[in-house]
């Protein structure tokens, strides 16, 4: 009996997402259980690594089917999601969902922030985006997809912000590697090109050491 | 007289702005013409002004930056003032042109975040209902009615009836129905499972059986705890309640049916047994 169909087996029956150790445990649990038998003895210390390594194949298996419902990861937990290609039906057969209202861009672009830069004070948000920045934590706050995570270590020990859970849930997100472009942006820096900033004409001094040769030119250009 | 205060949609902050005028230039942000940048600026703000829209602090404070990169480009390096604290080859330039790359990432990432936020609202999980099985391990539960309890507890109060036949002191209140309830949650999560009986052993008095049996009914009232009752009249079994709470994702599930523990009927349903005073 093959671990992948065995794991299948409890996500299908489950009612909420379940993550890789609680699925050990469940493999654990069985083997507890009186009338086990040597099949399943045999997988009661079935280790984590083993247990992601099968969910990815019987993902993947379910990929190259094409089935209509898929294993998907969303914020650590395992479970059956179906296509985003059948929803029409979907909402036929369960009504039309509750949807709560969708984010504003300045909301996601404030979220995208946070989301990246975790933990961020407000006024490292407000650096970045340009703008004041409290209504729109308010709603990202009420809508509980971020929260205080900490105070920072710097003079008036301002809160720090990070996203939640429901963050993840909310993107359809495994984790915060999921975040698009994730390895990029949540660096830091931003590398000032090789190249000069000003060789053009239009822009301003250049470099201090040309300078002395091209300022009259320069100067009767930016005449306008 | 309130103030109406009417946004530019499109441009929340000052790097909207910078950003979509970049945009219409067709350049990439690295080359953009500062100075060119920085008189459409302006425009837009004597154009806003015009038509009476309030202009955020944000876009003065951006326009008084591009007017300075603007007027350092228009003097000769020999000729401009050192700003105090300027560290060493600080480039205003540089500066703004790094906040508009970091802003307009965060921007795509934005709009990715959204296109996610579409792609999940069509996007249904598995919620089965609950997978009741018929527990054989358990004797068969007649439910407990409110009369049994009752019952139980008038059993316990008579032991200490006797006792106190005499005695007319009035003894302060010793212990809560919060205490107790504790007491009976670290009690069941000890032994798993107790006699109703069990729980009143150490009481010292009236008071403490009735707080302990307030504390058991609230639990009970709570769906904490389920109580079994063998036989009529029999040992009544208290343990904890298997909790049901199906976890409700952001896209609604198809609702689970719960289907309640044995907990406690209605006082109005079936067993008629005579009501005893507590």
């Amino acid at each position: 009996m093959e671990l992948k169909f065995i794991l299948e087996s409890i996500l299908f029956s489950a009612q909420k997402p379940i993550s890789v150790k609680e699925l050990r445990d469940i493999l654990a649990n069985a083997a507890e259980l009186e009338d086990s038998d040597a099949t399943v003895k045999s997988l009661a210390k079935t280790k984590e690594a083993d247990i992601s390594f099968a969910l990815e194949q019987l993902a993947t298996d379910h990929e190259t089917a094409a089935r209509s419902y898929r294993l998907a990861c969303v914020a650590g937990a395992w479970q059956f999601v179906t296509q985003p290609e059948y929803a029409q039906w979907l909402k036929a057969l369960v009504g039309q969902k509750n949807r709560p209202t969708r984010l504003s861009m300045p909301a996601l672009e404030t979220l995208a922030i946070i989301a990246y830069r975790q933990p961020i004070t407000r006024a490292e948000v407000e650096q970045i985006r340009g703008v004041s920045v409290d209504g729109v934590m308010q709603t990202l706050t009420e809508r509980g997809l971020v929260e205080g995570v900490g105070r920072a270590e710097v003079i008036g020990r301002p809160q720090t912000y990070g996203t939640t859970p429901a963050f993840l849930e909310y993107f359809g997100l495994g984790g915060l590697d999921d975040l698009p472009a994730a390895d990029e942006l949540r660096r830091i820096i931003i590398e000032k090109p090789p190249a000069p900033v000003t060789a053009d004409v239009g822009l301003a001094t250049n470099p201090p050491d040309q300078l002395a040769l091209e300022t009259p030119k320069e100067e009767s250009q930016k005449a306008e | 007289m309130a103030e109406y205060k009417v946004k530019f949609e499109v441009f929340e902050g000052p790097l909207d702005l910078l950003l979509y005028l970049i945009k219409k230039e067709e350049v990439d942000i690295y080359e953009v013409n500062l100075t060119t940048l920085a008189t459409q600026f302006i425009e837009y703000i004597d154009m806003m002004r015009e038509f009476d829209l309030e202009v955020a602090g944000e876009f003065l404070v951006m326009a008084s930056t591009l007017m300075y990169i603007k007027s350092r480009e228009l003097l000769p390096v020999d000729q401009q003032v050192e700003v105090e604290g300027d560290e060493e080859g600080e480039d205003p330039r540089w500066e703004l042109i790094r906040q508009l790359v970091q802003y307009k990432k965060f921007k795509d990432a934005a709009a990715q975040l959204q296109s996610l936020e579409a792609r999940q609202e069509n996007v249904f999980p598995r919620l089965p209902g609950k997978i009741e099985f018929e527990d054989a391990a358990q004797a068969a539960k007649p439910t407990v009615s409110i009369f049994d309890l009752l019952n139980a507890v008038n059993v316990v109060l008579q032991r200490f009836q006797k006792k106190e036949g005499a005695s007319r002191e009035i003894f302060e209140d010793k212990w809560t129905v919060s205490e107790k309830i504790e007491f009976v949650m670290k009690t069941i999560t000890e032994k798993g499972s107790v006699r109703f009986s069990s729980l009143f052993e150490n009481a010292a008095n009236r008071s403490e059986v009735i707080c302990t049996f307030l504390a058991l009914l609230e639990l009970i009232r709570l769906k904490q705890l389920a109580c079994a009752q063998g036989e009529d009249f029999g040992e009544i079994e208290i343990r904890k309640a298997q909790l049901v709470a199906p976890v409700e994702m952001a896209p609604e599930p198809v609702p689970t049916n719960a289907v309640p523990e044995t907990a406690i009927a209605e006082s109005t349903e079936t067993t008629s047994e005579g009501g005893t005073s507590a």
